[in-house]
């Protein structure tokens, strides 16, 4: 920069220096400026999907109710066998008497169309509860279509072409006639918390696959825990110096870089076709993500392991402990808040992970809650995958919410992890 | 017996011998147990084991050989009509059998031969049942007894026990070797048979891919192509298009991070980038699908541009998006490990902070940040719910990132999702695509650690 030429005029190095100042603290800002930009743009893409999912999903936490006044004809419903009634009959006269007007087939289909086909359950239910009702006329809240419930929440614009909209003129027409009669309204969704996977996505739920999830979680929990803090003990206190320790060395943290679905081939063609386990069950989904959060439980157990002071294992051995018990009575309780927090990382990875999953046939359409870990299931993430494909403008709204529940217990495990970490952790 | 309900038998018959061995050790020398060579709890553990672990081992052995035995002895017996119609025809009939054992509906109303051979196998099932559970407990009583009667002063239960937790500890440290085995032998001998199939060259180097199998010989396209150089071309232009994004403003970042930025802006910016990293792919795959994705396509039609719906672009951009915090977190590591000496005599001859950054910690760095980006690279390769999400099926030869392009990870997931036969040409092209996906990101992973472990120890 400053090398002068002995032949050019006799100048002082300070003046090239000075010369060049400007251009130089212009570049350095511009770098600062770049730095503050690629963090801004990061932040900015946490926010953008961060807002996106908010801003798609909260309506999912709330469903829309119409209130029907229906006759429960005891010509319709047989008080010796409830199970049996037409009961979708009864929901289907109660929305002709509002709209005596309506003719023709497919007007009535499309009136019919303006509750949800879960409706006629639930007042079987209901009659089952309190068969006294039979005979009598009551007003019943019941689920409204999706259709309607995305047109109610107001994300189906009534300007726009009727051929360009799912909901018709006519539709539109009752609807209003229900809001002038104070007869709908949107309430919380409990079904989504509560219910099992569905076509209907008025009637579809988040529970099978929170249940699901919990299965797999608990067999990967129960596996990987034992297995990690055993061999992270023993490659760490144990192993001797050899190729073959290396060797497991370097597998494990090969392992820890394998691409997931990877794992997902290998539980198909070992656990599934070898030892002929269960398709779909969340034993299985459990066994391939122990597989993949083995590492990351080794990893972080080794550097907990580490970080005990080795005062406190000589000290143990010092006054005649063996080695097995220096280690297991003082080294390991020591070193558990931060083998815990690393298998709370674990976890929280495994329930976010959904490729494996998919090789495994998790994708499955499941409506039952899963009983046990045997059960064909499925779990959240693939629960939103299989959402994310339907075409219905209700489940773009239910896959977003589900997605802001699985986030949910993702912040909340990792605030456990850190919580756990500022607590116990001791700086030696 | 059921199996379960002896395991816990088993389970409670040991822990009575630790009690037994406990009891014994104290008892044998009155109390004094200073005169023992091992705490009394020791030749507690020390009967338990000798008590249980045999007992288990052959239990664990019984449950994974049974099936196998017990079918092949129910084949054997099969009648010859049934027999001779052929391997696959056979299998079919044992599945109906195992159904029919369980108490499952079969796919067919079975038959009189096959109903006999399935109250067979519940006969032999019974009568396997019924020998574990005699020999199993004869193992806990005779071994416990034993272990029992061995119990003196002098014996070194200590020793025994730890050493048996040695080996405990040292089989699971050996889980990492076996799962490493099993997914190369899983990918590898279903590729094998693909290759037997499809010819590797073929396979490694053919232009078009389009594993439709035909049922009927003489049906349009009844072939099948498997040429995988559109799904390795797809695969690299959506990772390249990641890596665009992600290396500059993870790298930049990072620098920001660790040279410019006050503690407190490096306390509320590190958590909220590793927030990206936390967020799971499936929830990038749809933020892609549903909220990139069209955002292109609509401002790609106010240019006048025609982007596909499902546009390398979209998948590459949101890629690149979920990469930023690994680029960022490697790339911080590495440039806080370049020692402080470094920087000082950049100072000291006078250069401002960005030319120090520039000219003398990036090169010092250079090594471990390749590394990182190799690391990078194969991350974004190896993954699936955004590509599946947002990538398109069909496979396009193409380098134009506004195109609908495929992977090789879509590719094995709509290979082996759904339900199709395990034999056929088409899902094990999805292993022989696994093999590859598995080598590739190997050699990676493999030539980073060792860049990033080179270059950690050049500064120790």
């Amino acid at each position: 920069m400053n090398n002068q030429q002995a032949d050019t005029a006799p100048r002082r190095a300070i003046d090239v220096i000075n010369a060049g100042m400007d251009r130089r603290k212009r570049s350095e800002k511009r770098f600062q400026l770049l730095g503050k930009l690629s963090i801004a743009l990061a932040i900015g893409f946490l926010a953008m999907l961060l807002g996106s999912i908010v801003s798609k999903g909260y309506g999912a936490f709330q469903q829309t109710y119409v209130k029907l006044d229906v006759h429960l004809d005891a010509a319709k419903i047989d008080a010796e066998n409830l199970n049996k009634g037409n009961y979708s009959g009864v929901i289907k006269e109660g929305l002709r008497n509002m709209f005596p007007d309506v003719s023709g087939r497919r007007e009535k289909r499309k009136l019919y169309s303006l509750v949800s086909q879960s409706a006629a359950y639930q007042l079987q239910a209901k009659v089952i509860e309190e068969p006294g009702l039979i005979g009598q006329a009551i007003s019943i809240w019941v689920p409204a279509d999706d259709e309607v419930d995305v047109f109610f929440k107001g994300h189906i614009n009534r300007d726009i072409a009727e051929e360009d909209r799912r909901i018709k003129d006519n539709q539109i027409r009752w609807i209003d006639h229900f809001i002038e009669q104070n007869r709908i309204e949107k309430r919380f969704n409990t079904t989504f918390f509560n219910a099992g996977d569905s076509r209907n996505p008025e009637s579809a739920g988040i529970w099978g696959a929170v249940v699901g999830s919990f299965y797999t979680l608990l067999v990967t929990l129960l596996l990987s825990f034992p297995v990690g803090v055993a061999s992270a003990i023993y490659l760490e206190e144990f192993a001797p110096k050899n190729k073959f320790i290396d060797f497991i060395e370097v597998n494990i943290n090969n392992l820890a870089a394998v691409p997931s679905i990877i794992f997902g081939l290998l539980g198909l063609a070992i656990f599934i076709n070898f030892f002929g386990l269960p398709r779909s069950a969340s034993f299985v989904g459990g066994l391939v993500l122990t597989l993949m959060t083995l590492p990351t439980i080794i990893i972080s157990s080794r550097a907990a392991l580490k970080s005990v002071p080795p005062s406190i294992k000589q000290a143990a051995l010092g006054v005649g402990a063996s080695p097995m018990q220096a280690i297991f009575y003082h080294v390991l309780p020591l070193a558990m808040p931060g083998i815990l927090t690393g298998t709370i990382l674990g976890m929280a990875q495994a329930l976010g992970e959904s490729a494996p999953l998919l090789m495994i046939g998790m994708v499955a359409f499941i409506v039952d809650i899963p009983a046990g870990i045997f059960d064909p299931s499925t779990v959240l993430p693939v629960q939103i995958f299989l959402w994310a494909d339907s075409p219905e403008r209700a489940f773009l709204e239910r896959t977003s919410g589900a997605i802001m529940v699985l986030l949910g217990f993702l912040v909340l495990m990792n605030m456990v992890a850190v919580i756990l970490r500022k607590q116990f952790e001791r700086r030696w | 017996m059921q199996i379960d309900i002896l395991f816990i038998t088993l389970m409670l018959l040991s822990s009575a011998a630790f009690f037994i061995g406990r009891q014994r050790a104290s008892k044998i020398v009155q109390g004094q147990i200073q005169s023992l060579h091992s705490l009394p709890s020791f030749y507690g553990f020390f009967a338990a084991i000798w008590s249980g672990l045999p007992a288990i081992l052959l239990l664990a052995a019984w449950v994974v050989f049974e099936p196998a035995i017990i079918t092949n002895i129910v084949i054997a017996n099969l009648p010859e009509h049934i027999t001779s119609l052929g391997q696959s025809h056979v299998n079919l009939v044992v599945n109906d059998i195992h159904n029919l054992t369980l108490g499952n509906l079969t796919a067919t109303e079975p038959s009189a031969e096959i109903i006999a051979a399935a109250d067979q196998y519940k006969s032999l099932q019974a009568t396997s049942h019924m020998l574990l559970t005699i020999f199993s407990l004869l193992l806990v009583f005779g071994f416990g007894l034993v272990s029992v009667r061995k119990i003196h002063p002098q014996l070194r239960a200590r020793n025994v026990v730890e050493q048996v937790i040695k080996v405990f500890l040292f089989l699971c440290a050996c889980i990492a070797i076996l799962s490493t085995l099993g997914i190369v032998m899983s990918v590898l001998f279903e590729s094998i048979r693909f290759f037997k199939m499809i010819p590797i060259d073929d396979f490694l180097f053919g232009l078009t891919w389009s594993p439709q199998t035909a049922m009927r010989e003489d049906q349009v396209g009844s072939s099948g192509a498997f040429g995988a150089i559109p799904l390795f071309t797809g695969t690299l232009l959506i990772s390249f298009i990641a890596m665009m994004v992600a290396v500059p403003v993870g790298l930049m970042s990072a620098i920001y991070l660790s040279e410019y930025a006050s503690t407190k802006v490096r306390g509320i910016a590190k958590p909220l980038l590793e927030v990206l990293a936390g967020i799971p792919t499936v929830v990038y795959g749809f933020f892609a699908a549903l909220t990139v994705a069209p955002l292109l396509r609509g401002a790609g039609i106010s240019l006048g541009l025609d982007i596909a719906s499902e546009s390398a672009l979209a998948a590459g951009l949101v890629m690149g998006i979920m990469i930023i915090p690994l680029v960022s977190s490697l790339s911080d590591d590495v440039i806080n490990a370049v020692p402080q000496a470094m920087r000082d005599g950049a100072y000291g001859l006078g250069a401002t902070k960005s030319e120090t950054i520039r000219k003398v910690i990036f090169p010092a760095a250079l090594p471990g940040i390749v590394g990182g980006i190799l690391l990078a690279v194969s991350r974004a390769l190896g993954e699936t719910m955004i590509v599946v999400m947002a990538a398109g099926l069909a496979a396009n030869l193409t380098a134009n990132p506004l195109d609908a392009v495929t992977t090789v990870t879509v590719q094995i997931v709509t290979l082996l999702t759904g339900d199709q036969e395990f034999d056929s040409a088409k899902t094990l092209a999805a292993f022989a695509l696994g093999l590859v996906l598995f080598v590739i990101t190997l050699l990676l992973n493999v030539i980073a650690l060792r860049v990033v472990r080179k270059y950690r120890e050049q500064y120790e």
